[in-house]
């Protein structure tokens, strides 16, 4: 067993059992924290497959910007009378518990099932200068349309979360 | 030099991100705050994210489209939890609850 598969098998391990955390726990703040774990994990899967650039934009938007919302969020639908947001579950964990099953039975299968290509032994590593010529030549209509839309995104939060003073 | 993707089989990967999706798709069925479900959803969507980069690594090393859409997914789910957090204050300040029950006049 090689390094490199000691280090995807602790990841993997960490991440599915920090994501385990997240959808178990009845505490939704440490739903929040498993979920900071998580996403540091599937950084590592970035880096495990050699995109670095993608493991620093999961840290600093997913495990830094993306949390610190979740649990401001959090902070701030807070109920009145108890302390720590907890909205009990709800009676359909058995359904959701057994829809789920179903699919990841399905998924398994059809991952186990099929011959996946990638053991020719071609990999290379995408350089970061190759990444942003692509992502600036290439791909420079879909940046373009993606930052409209994450300004849209920006201002209609604003407009949502407003506090607007003639319903008060 | 022997890169690390040659030593770790794809299916490993795609193996993970399955489990990691599954229990995403658990966590919006099961819970019923909308914080969390909204934790759930990210969940699922880095495991489609993992999935691209695993395809794109390992199946399309000169072109890399499974990494810039990798990128395209994180920056919409940014935009997705920025607008669904606003929509979630605002829903609390008119109901007082962040339960998704509760909440079910847009449903007939």
């Amino acid at each position: 067993m090689t390094v490199a598969e000691v280090v995807f098998y602790v990841l993997a391990g960490l991440t599915i059992a920090a994501a385990i955390g997240v959808v178990t726990v009845p505490n939704v703040v440490h739903a929040a924290l498993f979920l900071i774990l998580a996403l540091l994990g599937v950084a590592g899967f970035y880096i495990l497959l050699s995109s670095e650039f993608l493991a620093l934009v999961q840290i600093l938007i997913y495990a830094g910007t993306v949390s610190v919302l979740m649990l401001l969020a959090l902070m701030l639908t807070r109920g009145a009378e108890q302390n720590l947001p907890t909205v009990p579950s709800g009676g359909q964990w058995p359904l959701g518990l057994a829809a789920s099953t179903v699919i990841a039975i399905a998924l398994l299968i059809a991952v186990l099932d099929s011959n996946w290509p990638g053991d020719t032994g071609q990999v290379t590593i995408v350089s970061l200068e190759t990444l942003a010529g692509a992502l600036f030549r290439d791909w420079l209509l879909p940046f373009e349309v993606v930052s409209i839309v994450l300004l849209i995104a920006l201002i209609g939060a604003v407009i949502l979360a407003h506090e607007d003073e003639r319903e008060v | 030099m022997e890169t690390v993707a040659e030593q770790i089989p794809l299916e490993s990967f795609l193996f993970v991100s399955a489990i990691l999706f599954t229990l995403g798709v658990y966590g919006v069925l099961s819970r019923r705050n909308a914080v969390h479900i909204l934790m759930s959803v990210e969940l699922m969507l880095n495991a489609v994210a993992v999935n691209f980069v695993a395809f794109s690594t390992y199946t399309d090393p000169e072109l890399f489209r499974g990494l810039i859409f990798a990128i395209f997914v994180i920056i919409i789910a940014a935009a997705e939890v920025g607008l669904a957090l606003g929509i979630i204050l605002r829903v609390f300040r008119y109901r007082q609850t962040a339960n998704v029950d509760e909440v079910s006049q847009l449903k007939w």
